[in-house]
């Protein structure tokens, strides 16, 4: 701690901007695929699942980086999951407070996010080895790529799969065949394998931009 | 016996992990490189689920259920303390999981670096919870079933990873789009799969 670095020093923003891109928790790093694929039929659980998992993940990166030199290597994992667990129960709290009705519709994949190996695979890989600050922004950076990811899959699923956006109606309904025009949803876009897909061209798009990425 | 091999028989087909409720998918897709490495991982999970959903089993039927207390006194009747369940899941399965990471580190140390950060992430490999939660669910009549429910449970998972590590072999060496390549078809190959595994649901045995 001697050598004072800035709070926002080069190195650490690349710590926020990485995982936005060339270090995505999902395209790259294949962190998280289970609640991207459960959440995002629709955009607004998509965002709020978003926030509650940067919430935990931010939070539990910084408990987890203040404890690092005192947890034993064997019983790791249990302390880990105890610190996320505890920190899911806050959120769920906080959602069922202030949005209730999200957190209804989102219910089962709240408590999920202690299963979200998004979080566990950033505590392992990062937050046991550095100090809080960067594991904090680590925590932040990493959530907002998955967040990223989520928005655009939900968005490609709602716009197609129901024809709205929000929740608000995007394609008109007199497009549609019931009334005299000529338009379906796609219900396919629904189901989870559409997710898979979806998220298969998200990669293909995102790698022929980040030639980098190409694995061979 | 037959009622067994049905729950055997459904929890690998028809209520494929991977397929059906796509838990788990993390490690399915980060570990399916290798035939070898998806059998060894497989092969733990299959492990973990046999052990962790008949011990939640009884932790549920005796300790958390409404009820489950009255073995200690007829004074617990009314005692329910089923919303413990998802931590004492957890704790369960966090503790097999530490076990299986050092057997496997101390006899089988070329798997164990293979295998890598996926090993200690099998605790949080949702299909482990989704199993517990399922058996749950499901509430089976005795500890005989949920162990078979876990062990076809893992199967399942078992025999998914290392059908996509088979085609991702294969696709190696057809022309794939550069950008396309290893995770990006992976995620299109698994949809195609979903989709076609959509089709054993709704079977009844």
């Amino acid at each position: 701690m001697s050598d004072k670095e800035p709070l926002f020093s080069k190195k650490n923003l690349k710590l926020l901007s990485d995982p936005l891109d060339s270090s995505n928790p999902i395209t790259v790093q294949v962190l998280g695929i289970c609640s991207a694929l459960a959440v995002t039929a629709q955009l607004k659980p998509s965002v709020v699942m978003s926030l509650s998992v940067m919430a935990v993940l931010a939070f539990a990166n910084v408990i987890i980086s203040l404890l690092r030199n005192t947890i034993p290597n064997r019983i790791r994992i249990i302390v880990q999951l105890v610190v996320i667990a505890a920190l899911v129960i806050l959120v769920d709290q906080v959602l069922k407070a202030f949005v209730y009705d999200v957190s209804k519709q989102l219910s089962v994949f709240v408590g999920l996010i202690i299963t979200n190996c998004i979080i566990m695979g950033r505590l392992e890989a990062f937050a046991l080895g550095n100090k809080p600050w960067p594991s904090f922004l680590d925590g932040i950076g990493n959530a907002a790529g998955y967040g990223a990811i989520l928005v655009i899959v939900g968005f490609f699923r709602e716009l197609f799969g129901s024809g709205t956006l929000w929740g608000f109606r995007i394609i008109p309904e007199s497009w549609y065949i019931e009334n005299g025009g000529f338009y379906a949803n796609n219900g396919m876009m629904i189901l989870p394998p559409m997710a898979l897909i979806t998220v298969g061209a998200i990669i293909w798009v995102q790698r022929s931009r980040n030639r980098k990425l190409i694995e061979d | 016996m037959e009622n067994l091999i049905n729950i055997f028989i459904k929890s690998i087909f028809i209520e494929n992990m991977v397929f059906a409720y796509f838990l788990g998918m993390c490690s399915y897709l980060a570990v399916s490189k290798s035939v070898k490495t998806a059998t060894g991982l497989g092969l733990a999970v299959i492990f973990v689920l046999g052990i962790t959903v008949p011990v939640d089993y009884l932790l549920e039927n005796y300790v958390l259920k409404e009820g489950a207390l009255t073995w200690l006194s007829p004074t617990f009747g009314n005692v329910d303390l089923s919303f413990l369940s998802f931590i004492m899941f957890i704790a369960v399965i966090a503790s097999m999981v530490q076990l299986v990471e050092m057997v496997v580190e101390k006899f089988a140390p070329v798997l164990y670096t293979q295998l890598g950060i996926f090993l200690p992430l099998i605790a949080v490999n949702c299909a482990i919870l989704g199993g517990s939660l399922f058996m749950q669910q499901k509430a089976f009549l005795n500890i005989g079933e949920a162990s078979v429910y876990g062990l076809g449970s893992g199967v399942g998972w078992f025999l998914a990873i290392v059908g996509i590590a088979a085609i991702r072999e294969k696709i190696e060496y057809s022309h794939v789009p550069g950008p396309l390549k290893g995770l990006g078809i992976t995620f299109i190959v698994t949809g195609l799969m979903g989709l076609a595994f959509m089709g054993f649901m709704g079977i009844k045995l």
